[in-house]
């Protein structure tokens, strides 16, 4: 059994949280007790039907406004695979929350409202979708109910998003007509719509092939401890703790580590305390060396014959989440895996228009969720690779050092 | 245009998996991966942290992690128990035995001396809890140690305002979270940044469920307090729930005492939390019971999450874990 971790994204009420509460309910993922509760919730409302989006907007404003305010993690599993979803809010106002829910999912199911097509919100999720990298992109064009289960709405917002999909170069999209309401094509194939050819959508989360995203062969081990205990016993043992992000790792290679550029050769692996041969990504380990050489939190330990870019100026892709502006000149430190550095951001090339997906040349700042290309300055070089080739090794965060707060999302070009 | 934002690499071939086939983590050795990366960022970024120990599932889950992260090294911090008084002497028990075969430190501090030396007000009632006033012992011990991050075995499938926590959860100088003001997490990068008072919460198995923590508990051959499975127990049946029956609730006329086979599927104060009937001797038999459950873990166990629906979420606002 392995893992697919997926978010729902798209406009405010397009139907994101009713569409997981019926992804949960139909797979017999909910308790009666939780089931009872939001029945209990729902007796307000007119209709008297359960709203199923009260069992992910967990929060008292959330339920008290009927929107999502900030991501909700659910879980289900199937017999061939647990499934971690992220349900993300639609509304603009809390895109950073949504940039949060998708920085580390698989799959990203874009809802659209077969009744409005395709809108800004639907664009703006998609620019985050390809820039954050998302292998496999879901386009679920959901209340079909409410267009008469026509084939040619449906027809047409494929085409649109078509469009929006090339410009942005998304690929590997699947489109589904569903009614979340209903349950249209959620965990059944629905006969609502004779004329679609495809398969339910729980069939399509169970059947994506995830195994391909991982890389192996870039070879990236960030430290982010060193392990010594110094104990009369174990008094030469020296032992950096860190995750493969990605590639293999085995006895006897000779690495080399960035930034410093020392080499040594590996000479023992440990997972959990046991001796392996070889580990790889994304696994938790202890790499041993011959040589002691000084290593510390935030260096990276890769393979002679596969370096990483080291460089102290970055162009970077930067989703704003600050609430405060941000400008040319404004310091902030860059954090990328373990290793935090000072930088600052030398200059705003372009902010991308979201509607036109037009570039704003030189803008004077960039405001809360504003998307823009800088160039940013770190006071030391740092080891990277572009975000585009290896995800796990190209994103880097901005942290705001006066407030402490994450203030923005780096893809390294 | 395309050129700048055409971010998608679908350059690597399919056909690259072949022998890599034997390199798919299994979702258990995922989650674990993930678990050992947060508790090793911890260390790496705070200076003094401390790992929160109850002697329950979640908390003994933790700590295997944290021996897989950390050892043949010592724990870089303290186990912690935040003990109400009215815990179960077979978690107590435990507690001390496993902090000391595995050679870690362990901090306990009582609620009951809070109560004393604040003169804080107990409940009353029935099942009159000591809930709340934890929240007191927690934030004084956080205090006296000058913790700067707290970790704890919270999972979001337990319950809909956890569902909704950052792994970093950053708490001001009374313990209170924001929800409406959470940092973005992007990626497994962990901003632990802080201002002197303040303090993060941490928690590396917020993406277990339970079924997760018991499948991963029988694969590790991981050993529990004796409670998790069946035994004869004297229980008070209030309301559809087993309560066991102590000294720290009052029994009351008309009131249904039984002797009865349960089990524990959470382990809280012996006020609040519900034991479950069952047979269930081993942790097989605990899976297949888990697995043919029609209600969830709190739902079934917990009495002080009846209370209000937004129970949880005003409890973790006013500084609760
Ligand atoms: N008729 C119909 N209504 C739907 C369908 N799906 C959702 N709705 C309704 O649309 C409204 C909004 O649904 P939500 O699931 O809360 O929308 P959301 O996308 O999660 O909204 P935010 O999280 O606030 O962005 C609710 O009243 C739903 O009942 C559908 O398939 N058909
Ligand atoms: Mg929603």
């Amino acid at each position: 059994m392995d893992i697919l971790r997926f978010i729902t994204a798209g406009s405010v009420d397009d139907g994101k949280s009713t569409l997981i509460g019926r992804l949960l309910y139909d797979s017999k993922s909910i308790m009666i007790d939780q089931l009872e509760a939001i029945e209990k919730q729902s007796k307000n409302r007119e209709d008297g039907e359960i709203d199923l989006a009260l069992l992910t907007d967990g929060l008292r404003a959330e339920r008290e406004q009927g929107i999502t305010i900030d991501v909700a993690y659910k879980y289900f599993s199937t017999p061939t695979r647990k499934f971690i979803i992220a349900d993300a809010p639609g509304h603009t106002q809390y895109t950073r929350n949504m940039v949060t829910g998708a920085s580390n999912s698989d799959l990203i199911i874009i809802l659209v409202d077969a009744r409005n097509g395709v809108s800004e919100q639907t664009r703006r999720h998609s620019i985050i979708a390809s820039l954050l990298n998302i292998p496999h992109v879901v386009v679920a064009i959901n209340k079909m109910d409410l267009v008469n289960n026509s084939q040619d709405v449906y027809n047409n917002i494929v085409i649109d998003y078509s469009a929006v999909a090339a410009s942005l170069g998304l690929k590997d999209i699947t489109y589904i007509p569903i009614s979340a309401i209903n349950g249209d094509n959620i965990v059944e194939k629905s006969a609502s719509f004779p004329w679609y050819e495809g398969e339910s959508l729980l069939h399509i989360l169970e059947n994506v092939a995830v195994a391909n995203d991982i890389n192996y062969t870039d070879a990236r081990f960030p430290v982010q401890y060193v392990i010594r205990p110094q104990t009369d016993d174990l008094h030469d043992y020296r032992g950096y703790a860190g995750k493969v992000i990605s590639g293999i790792y085995k006895k006897g290679d000779t690495i080399c580590v960035q930034p410093s550029g020392l080499q040594s050769v590996i000479s023992a692996i440990e997972i959990g305390g046991q001796q392996v041969e070889e580990a790889f990504a994304p696994q938790s380990v202890v790499i041993h060396l011959q040589d002691d050489i000084d290593i510390s939190r935030g260096d990276v330990i890769v393979k002679t014959d596969n370096l990483p870019t080291i460089e102290n100026e970055l162009d970077v892709l930067l989703c704003w989440m600050g609430n405060k502006p941000l400008k040319a000149g404004n310091k902030y430190l860059l954090q990328i895996n373990s290793r935090v550095v000072k930088a600052v951001v030398k200059e705003i090339e372009y902010k991308l228009d979201v509607n036109s997906l037009l570039q704003e040349p030189s803008p004077d700042q960039a405001q809360l969720n504003d998307i823009v290309k800088v160039k940013i300055k770190t006071a030391s070089p740092i080891p990277y690779d572009s975000y585009k080739k290896l995800r796990v090794n190209g994103g880097a965060i901005l942290i705001d050092e006066t407030s402490n707060v994450t203030v923005g999302a780096c893809m390294i070009q | 245009m395309s050129e700048n934002i055409n971010l998608v690499d679908s350059s690597r071939a399919s056909s690259e998996l072949g022998d890599n086939n034997y390199r798919r983590l299994d979702y258990l050795d995922q989650l674990e991966s993930e678990s050992i990366h947060i508790f090793r960022e911890v260390a790496g970024q705070f200076e003094r942290p401390a790992l929160l120990f109850s002697g329950g599932k979640d908390s003994i889950v933790l700590v295997h992690l944290a021996l897989k992260a950390f050892r043949p090294g010592k724990f870089p911090f303290p186990l912690v128990h935040i003990d109400t008084g009215h815990n179960f002497q077979e978690a107590l028990d435990f507690r001390d035995q496993f902090a000391q075969a595995i050679g870690e430190k362990l901090i306990v501090r009582n609620v009951a001396d809070t109560i004393r030396e604040k003169n804080l007000t107990e409940q009353k009632g029935k099942f009159a809890s000591r809930n709340a006033l934890q929240t007191f012992t927690l934030l004084d011990t956080i205090e006296e140690f000058k913790f700067d991050a707290c970790i704890g075995g919270a999972r979001r499938d337990e319950e809909k305002a956890r569902a909704k926590e950052r792994i970093f959860s950053v708490r001001d100088e009374f313990g209170q979270w924001d929800p409406k003001l959470q940092r973005p997490e992007l990626w497994n990068t962990y901003n632990g940044k802080i201002d002197k008072g303040e303090n993060v919460r941490v928690f590396p198995i917020s993406n277990w469920t339970e079924l997760d923590i018991w499948n991963y508990i029988r694969r590790n051959k991981i050993e529990l307090p004796s409670i998790y499975f069946s035994h004869d127990r004297e229980v008070l049946e209030y309301q559809g729930q087993l309560v066991a029956t102590s000294e720290f609730i009052q029994l009351e006329e008309g009131d249904k005492v039984a002797i009865k086979k349960v089990r524990y599927r959470t382990v809280g104060d012996m006020t609040c939390t519900a034991a479950v009937e069952s047979n269930a001797s081993t942790i097989d038999d605990i899976i297949k019971e888990i697995i043919a459950t029609k209600t969830s873990e709190r739902g079934e166990t917990r009495i002080d999450d009846r209370v209000s629906e937004a129970a949880m979420e005003d409890r973790k606002k006013g500084g609760y874990f």
